[in-house]
């Protein structure tokens, strides 16, 4: 069980947060034009890379927030946890 | 019954509290501190079991959790435990156990011809000898796998036992509680770290128990008896036996199960069997020793053989002699030290040794004492059925592959010794790469990957004097990391036997090219030709020899078995250890009882259980419940002899005829706030929110960004940047959490709180042409006129000594209104609904009317909104906004989305207006058409109608929308049903929507 620091309630069991993807997927602006690939993109396609990974977390049992932890998927060595104003 | 196996003083059972249990129907006696094992030893029983796969007589080979063939079924009060450990269970009152695998009795085995037939059962032999003829699987050799062989039987009834979790932080977590153990758990706890030590065993001391070593100016097992009470003593550290740590996991999270009441003669109530510790370490020292490996030979599995170091533990720990006769059998200087211990009570022992010689202090001390050692010796084959009478051994020849003369000599017992391998699974499992330490021929931890640290003969240093400097010096240098209180003790002295190396020869040849078997992993009955022959067919992989041969596979998980079986395979390919590689270790270290994993989350605790604040009064009105997520609904209020059904009518019609209240205070309500809320609002939902004015309500639909309909409510605006959502009671947390992603994540400019106020509120529907009055009954100063209270209003009253949030809202579709109050005075609301409802006929309905209700009416719910379905499917394309821009607008118009005949929502009704519909129905142009038949759709949920007073049902099919008229038939292979029916509106009952806006 990994050990995921909140940006506001400190370290925590990962039992306490549900994984929210990638954190890098922009969703396309309101009211403009999205070719049908981009969107495409944007709801279906996730890359999924051996190594670090920029994801979002929401500490659903806890404070409530999604915040962005950068996580290495293969050792899960999480290197940072961050606000999501913030970027590694 | 007498202990004739037992010692006359000695060993640390308390023998003033004799203690009788019973080994298949036959009563013995053993003492408080014994373990079956021991017990049983101490009254002459070697024969437990028969193997696995040749049903061979096979008894105790080993005094803890490495032991392969100890497994029995337990039976203790009216519980029973199959595959259980008798070398791991503590004797106490009332235990019986009965041999496994062997039918009908232990000594007489039908299986055992399996042993005389085993040229029919090679490795593999699952894969080979069961595939022909296919016919015969069935009814010849499934019947007879499962009769002769298998393990011990499961339990049918519940486990009657407690089982609890706990969670627990610490500095450092020490596995293992031998001489290096103790040393870094006293240096670090000395230093200000807050410590776990645990220990798997009934007692302290690991090693130190058994041999003869002083450390500062004590012996062994008096340095760990102060040890601990010194660690005891201190706040800082928590302290466990009987606690088996069985896995590391991600983040230096490991889980360890604790034994608390078994062992207990007269436990008290509510004691839990085990406790599972999840345990968060910021550094873990290892220190979990090694396991003596057996020497491979000719019939080395007949009970009476056992590890050199297992039978001096019985010895010096319960008083137990393992054999009165024993041939001691080694490839290296550690077993002396098993005939020294021997000798000194009394019992002469002959040593084979398979080296030439050894000038190690251990061997020179035996030779002084007179013990016969036969050096460059063999055993060549054993004889004994039941237990081990003689063995057959000879002076090795130069090349080592064979004997230069056999001669066989009795004995009663054999112990073996062919060197130590390490407990390195924790260290492997937390993701250390092990690396081959030839010298030893074990695999030893390399370069830690997460906070581990192995010390001790875990880490290979098979030296007391190693041992303790490594405890202390790693204590220290660990708990300083942390502690910085730089408070260093210095490493006492000791004083030790003096061991050399050993022999790298360890699986003996067979003479005169006899078949015999030379067993390398007892449980699972894999014979050195059995992996000569896997290696012959081609498997080269470790990993395939295993599999192949089950060599490992078996409960033990070859702690026994491994290194031997991978030393054979490296020697039979010519290649070295370190090439050929290990199997993987994975958890858990040993069996953890399912109990142990669950802890208390079973029956009525499985998961949380939400009540309503109205729920008493339900219970007191007969209502039967029904789960609707983790809420307790109640699903119909039973009058009489009523049924379901029954009930379910009444209520339904009398919503429709007079007046009925129904507890929707699970209805997910969500509190949204800030002055962009309506511009958030307008974005969630499909449908347009920007203008919708203080005081009304709204129905809205929210779509996922894939353009399925995720969920739909009411939304009321009750200040202008103030408003209350509602959801499904499915839906509820999910909702929140979408709203929450979107305000934090997608759109953090737009200043918008929201909080779930679900448990805030209790809610009533009173729904039906007589609620008006009865409204206005409740509030006499209040306009309550269509035109005072019209469809989608919302008032705040005042009522009693709070406020009711008012709602003209209704999900039955006739004239009804929501009212909210706190929960607390939820109950408060509800008896005086009821008492100024009764002069209208008001009945409180059911989650089961509810749906009738709904379902004739043509309102969707869970069952249509089932996260494959669009808006359209749902007829809900009115609902979707041209103007504006909404999560999953753009995925609408997908080419699936916008085909001409698309799954639409309709109305179902039989022919005969009698047979009900079973929910999952396929909907069908044609009953009789051969498989797979084209199917149209599918019927999402039934009713019946109370309107009409026949089935109806509503369904989501193919080109719903021109199918209005259409005669088909509805298919339920599982209810074995074939119903003509025909196609109709959606909407069965008022289609122009009159009554809510009467
Ligand atoms: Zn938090």
């Amino acid at each position: 069980m990994l050990e995921i620091k909140c940006p506001y309630c400190g370290n925590r069991s990962q039992n306490e947060f549900a994984y929210g993807g990638d954190a890098t997927v922009k969703r396309p602006e309101l009211n403009t034009e999205v070719s049908d690939q981009d969107w495409d993109n944007f709801v279906y396609y996730r890359k999924n890379p051996r190594g670090n990974h920029l994801e979002l977390w929401h500490h659903i049992s806890g404070c409530r927030q999604w915040f962005k932890v950068l996580r290495n998927t293969a050792t899960h060595d999480i290197i940072q946890t961050m606000e999501m104003k913030e970027n590694p | 019954m007498s202990q004739e196996f037992r010692i006359a003083s000695g060993g640390l059972i308390d023998r003033s509290k004799e203690i009788s249990f019973i080994f298949n129907g036959k009563k013995y006696n053993g003492y408080k501190g014994d373990t079956l094992a021991s017990a049983l030893l101490a009254n002459g029983v070697h024969l437990i079991g028969r193997s696995f796969k040749y049903h061979r007589p096979r008894g105790i080979i080993a005094a803890g959790v490495e032991d392969a063939n100890g497994k029995v079924q337990l039976y203790k009060d009216n519980i029973t435990e199959p595959n259980v450990n008798v070398t791991e269970v503590e004797l106490v009152e009332g235990l019986r156990i009965e041999s496994q695998n062997c039918w009908p009795s232990v000594n007489f085995d039908v299986g055992g011809i399996n042993n005389f037939l085993n040229r029919f059962f090679p490795a593999g032999f699952y894969y080979k000898t069961f595939m022909w003829p296919k016919s015969f699987w069935y009814h010849v050799y499934e019947p007879f796998i499962r009769k002769a062989a298998g393990m011990g039987k499961a339990s049918l009834d519940p486990d009657p036992d407690r089982y609890e979790h706990q969670y627990e932080h610490c500095d450092i977590l020490v596995v293992g509680s031998g001489p290096s153990g103790i040393a870094s758990a006293l240096s670090a706890a000395k230093n200000g770290a807050r410590v776990i030590l645990a220990e798997d065993k009934a007692r302290f001391g690991g090693s130190l128990l058994t041999d003869n070593v002083t450390i500062g100016n004590k012996n062994g097992d008096e340095w760990v008896e102060d040890s601990i009470s010194e660690l005891k003593s201190m706040p800082n550290v928590i302290i466990k036996k009987r606690s088996q740590v069985f896995g590391y996991y991600d983040h230096n999270m490991l889980v360890m199960f604790e034994r608390c009441k078994d062992h207990l003669n007269n436990p008290e109530p509510y004691t839990p069997r085990q406790r599972l510790w999840y345990i968060r370490a910021k550094q873990v020292l290892i220190s979990t020793g090694s396991i003596e490996r057996p020497l491979i030979f000719a019939n080395n599995d007949r009970p009476g053989i056992m590890l050199a170091s297992s039978a001096r533990e019985y010895l010096k720990v319960y008083g137990v002699l393992p054999g009165k006769k024993p041939i001691i059998f080694t490839n290296n200087d550690t077993a002396y030290e098993t005939a020294i211990e021997f000798k000194a009570h009394g019992i002469d022992t002959v040593i084979l040794d398979t080296r030439k010689s050894s000038d190690a202090g251990v061997v020179i001390e035996a030779k002084n004492i007179g013990i016969e050692i036969k050096f460059n010796h063999g055993i060549a084959n054993t004889a004994g059925y039941k237990k081990v009478k003689s063995a057959t051994i000879g002076e090795l020849t130069e090349s080592k592959d064979g004997y230069k003369n056999l001669t066989t000599i009795p004995c009663d017992s054999i112990f073996v010794s062919g060197n130590w391998t390490p407990t390195v699974h924790l260290a492997s499992q937390s993701g250390n790469k092990l690396k081959y330490e030839s010298e030893t021929d074990t695999f030893l931890p390399d370069q830690s990957r997460q906070k581990e640290t192995v010390i001790g003969s875990a880490n290979g240093s098979f030296t007391l004097k190693e041992s303790l400097a490594d405890g202390f010096n790693k204590g220290y240098q660990l708990s300083d990391e942390i502690t910085k209180n730089g408070r260093e003790i210095s490493v006492p002295i000791s004083d030790e036997k003096d061991f050399g190396s050993h022999d790298k020869f360890w699986c003996m040849p067979v003479a005169d090219n006899k078949h015999y078997k030379r067993f390398v992993d007892f449980q699972n009955d894999v014979a050195v030709s059995d992996i000569q022959l896997a290696v012959r067919e081609g498997f080269r992989s470790i990993e395939h020899v295993k599999r192949y041969t089950t060599l490992g596979m078996a409960t033990d998980q070859g702690k026994t078995s491994n290194l031997n079986g991978l030393q054979l395979v490296s020697d039979l390919e010519k290649k070295i250890v370190p090439e050929v590689g290990h199997t993987t270790f994975r958890p858990p270290y040993t069996s953890v009882t399912i109990g142990t994993i669950i802890g208390r989350e079973v029956g009525k605790n499985y998961r949380a259980t939400r009540k309503s604040p109205i729920h008493e009064w339900h219970e007191k009105n007969n209502a039967v419940f029904v789960d609707a997520g983790l809420w307790l609904r109640p699903r119909y209020y039973k009058r009489g002899n009523e049924t379901l059904q029954e009930a379910a009518k009444r209520e339904a019609l009398n919503v429709r005829q007079n007046v009925g209240i129904c507890d929707v205070t699970s209805l997910g309500k969500i509190d949204i706030k800030g002055k962009d809320s309506a511009e958030f609002l307008n974005r969630v939902y499909t449908n347009a929110f920007l203008k919708l004015p203080v005081g009304k309500a709204r129905y809205g639909v929210m779509l996922r960004e894939d353009g399925m309909v995720f969920d739909d409510g009411t939304t009321t605006r009750i200040a202008e940047n103030h408003f209350h959502m509602t959801t499904t009671t499915a839906q509820a947390a999910n909702v929140l959490s979408h709203l929450e992603y979107y305000l934090q994540v997608v759109w953090p400019e737009l200043d918008v709180n929201v909080v779930s106020t679900t448990e805030q509120w209790a809610g009533a529907a009173i729904a039906g042409p007589k609620s008006r009055e009865l409204l206005q009954r409740l509030f006499p100063e209040e306009d309550m006129s269509n035109e005072g209270f019209p469809f989608m209003g919302f008032k705040e009253l005042k009522f009693k000594n709070t406020v009711a949030r008012v709602f003209r809202i209704s999900f039955s579709g006739e004239l009804a209104f929501e009212m909210n109050v706190m929960s607390d005075y939820g109950e408060e609301m509800w008896n005086e609904i009821i008492s100024q409802g009764e002069d209208f006929g008001i009945q409180p309905y059911g989650t089961e009317a509810l749906s009738t209700l709904r379902i004739e009416m043509g309102h969707v719910a869970g069952s249509e909104i089932d996260g494959r379905t669009i808006a359209y499917d749902l007829s809900l394309e009115g609902m979707l906004s041209q103007k504006k821009d909404f999560i999953g607008k753009r995925s609408l118009n997908r080419k699936a989305f916008t085909e001409n005949n698309r799954e639409k929502i309709v109305g179902v009704v039989p022919i005969d207006k009698k047979t009900s519909i079973p929910e999952g129905s396929y909907l069908v142009e044609n009953a009789k058409a051969s498989f797979p038949n084209p199917k149209l759709g599918h019927v999402s949920a039934s009713c019946w109608s109370v309107e009409y007073d026949n089935p109806f049902s509503l369904a989501i099919i193919k080109d719903g929308k021109n199918k209005k008229g259409e005669k088909l038939f509805a298919v339920s292979p599982l209810k074995n049903k074939i119903i003509p029916v025909e196609i109709v509106s959606q909407h069965y009952v008022d289609p122009e929507g009159k009554r809510v806006r009467s």
